[in-house]
């Protein structure tokens, strides 16, 4: 079977005062319908490959690619129009914040139903229904209530949820989800990865968790790239994360603290080693 | 001596009430974390001890000394608080100098410029950050710039809350490791607040879980470590972070 989304060559640059600066510096993969991790610091550059395979950067910032094909289409050719066919319909991202990226002045329910109707034209009954089903899909009690509410009046894992449910309605057969829990407590994680991976599993979607939490990636994924200053600096089996080779990987793995921790002292990644970025 | 005491103490937002009864006793030298869940009214008690929080009853006693509930002088020169965000609590249009010297103008401290450069070697700053402004520093080193502020009294206590959430582990590392030294060098006692388990075992001696408000089970880090944690409402955090470590 052909691969859903395939990635050649990614470059993706910015204009400084002092040239150009490259912040994707040719990366490559393939993704299936499987769930991929892309994992690294900040500044690493795994946003941006998120965004780039959506279309999200806009000038100055500039994408380039030998090959970027969701599904033989290619993206690199699709107008601003075709696009907006393609997002949320077809691929969708969930970002990081709930609290700034849902609109403040919409309820909870008329956002997920302004993603369904853009994209699909249904009678207002089958409209509501979907919502209502969705909202139970990822948990939320009490659905109906929670439609009628506005974001500042429900909790961050409840936003983030919502979130969720938005970006799944129109259901899209890749979800990119961009550092999705970082911004909630340990205990709602969980919760929340948990229903993402239900749902994507049940679907049979694809899935690329963007995160720079090594230990929550290997869990959620089957797949693992791991990315430093722009560049894939390896690339592993979720499940073989403790035999990675290369010393950064290595250096990200030591550096967390673990339950039982005994060290006086943690291992600090020496920047040097690496391009720094 | 207790370099804090906590006696029955309740902590309201206006007509809600956030904390219940709570007391606790953290010795001097010690580090206590507090742990649970957001809205778990931890982070209320940091803001409480350091002023921020003023409608309390009950009693808070700082090295013995009972604590007022207004603005307090004494007080803010044992106790000093680091913020969760470094994105936000450093002022925008101040450079890092302004920002550690205002401290000693406030108390009225001399010898403002050995005092700035002797703190920045300590938090492991170089010289040359002295006169930048936040936005010209990454994540770490303004975490770095929020703790050298906070240590500019010379304070006995630190309330350090989520000091590293909104950093990435590998920063996290650096500054936790920053943290350690600190309190070895200066015998600090540290009330550290934080939801993830593996840095109170990094950090802390004891800790305590809240949840709705109420302290559930109050635990050595050793019990932590063993996952020998009482209470079914720990045992379920514990289980929460423990999937994702041996995932």
């Amino acid at each position: 079977m052909a691969p859903m989304l395939s990635v050649e060559n990614l470059r993706v640059s910015f204009p400084t005062h002092r040239g150009r600066v490259e912040v994707v510096k040719g990366i490559s993969f393939e993704l299936g319908r499987e769930r991929l991790g892309i994992v690294g610091e900040s500044g690493s550059g795994k946003s941006m490959t998120g965004r780039a395979i959506l279309k999200l950067i806009r000038k100055p910032g500039l994408v380039t690619a030998d090959r970027l094909e969701f599904d033989g289409i290619d993206i690199r050719t699709q107008s601003e129009k075709q696009m907006r066919s393609i997002r949320g319909a077809r691929i969708s991202m969930v970002m990081q914040d709930p609290k700034f990226s849902l609109n403040p002045v919409m309820t909870v329910g008329e956002q997920i139903a302004e993603a369904l109707v853009t994209h699909e034209k249904l009678s207002r009954r089958e409209v509501d229904e979907r919502i209502l089903a969705m909202l139970e899909a990822v948990r939320i009690n009490d659905p109906k209530r929670v439609a009628g509410l506005y974001p500042h009046e429900v909790s961050g894992g409840m936003g983030q949820r919502v979130m969720i449910a938005m970006m799944l309605i129109p259901e899209p057969e890749l979800l990119i989800a961009d550092e999705p829990t970082s911004a909630l407590d340990v205990s709602v994680q969980a919760q929340v990865l948990d229903i993402i991976d239900d749902l994507v599993t049940r679907k049979g979607m694809g899935l690329i968790l963007i995160s720079h939490d090594l230990n929550l990636v290997s869990r959620y994924c089957d797949r693992i790239l791991v990315m430093n200053a722009g560049t894939v600096v390896e690339e592993c089996a979720a499940g073989q994360l403790d035999q990675a080779q290369h010393p950064y990987t290595r250096g990200l793995l030591a550096a967390m603290p673990t339950i039982n921790e005994n060290r006086d002292e943690l291992p600090v990644l020496d920047r040097s080693q690496w391009a720094g970025t | 001596m207790s370099a804090i005491r906590l006696d029955n103490l309740d902590i309201s937002y206006g007509d809600t009430k956030v904390v219940h009864g709570v007391s606790l006793d953290i010795a001097e030298g010690e580090s206590f974390a507090l742990v649970g869940e957001s809205g778990s009214g931890k982070s209320t008690i940091l803001r409480a001890i350091a002023g921020l929080a003023p409608e309390w009853t009950g009693q808070i006693e700082v090295l013995g000394a009972p604590r007022s509930h207004g603005v307090d002088r004494t007080v803010a020169r044992q106790v000093q608080m680091v913020f969760q965000d470094p994105y936000g609590s450093l002022h925008p249009r101040k450079t890092i100098d302004a920002t550690l010297s205002e401290p000693l103008t406030i108390h009225g401290i001399g010898d403002r410029d050995a005092r700035v450069e002797q703190v920045l070697t300590q938090v492991g700053l170089d010289r040359r950050f002295r006169f930048r402004f936040p936005h010209q520093l990454s994540g770490g080193q303004r975490q770095r710039v929020a703790i050298a502020r906070a240590l500019m009294l010379e304070p006995k206590v630190l309330l350090l809350d989520e000091p590293t959430s909104a950093l990435d582990v590998s920063v996290q590392a650096e500054i936790l490791n920053l943290l350690k030294r600190l309190r070895a060098e200066q015998g600090l006692t540290y009330l550290v607040v934080t939801h993830n388990l593996p840095v109170v075992s990094f950090l802390c001696d004891r800790l305590a879980v809240m949840r709705h408000g109420r302290i559930v089970e109050v635990a050595d880090v050793a019990q932590l470590k063993h996952g020998a944690l009482v209470e079914p409402y720990s045992q379920e955090l514990l289980a929460a972070t423990e999937g994702r470590v041996t995932a």
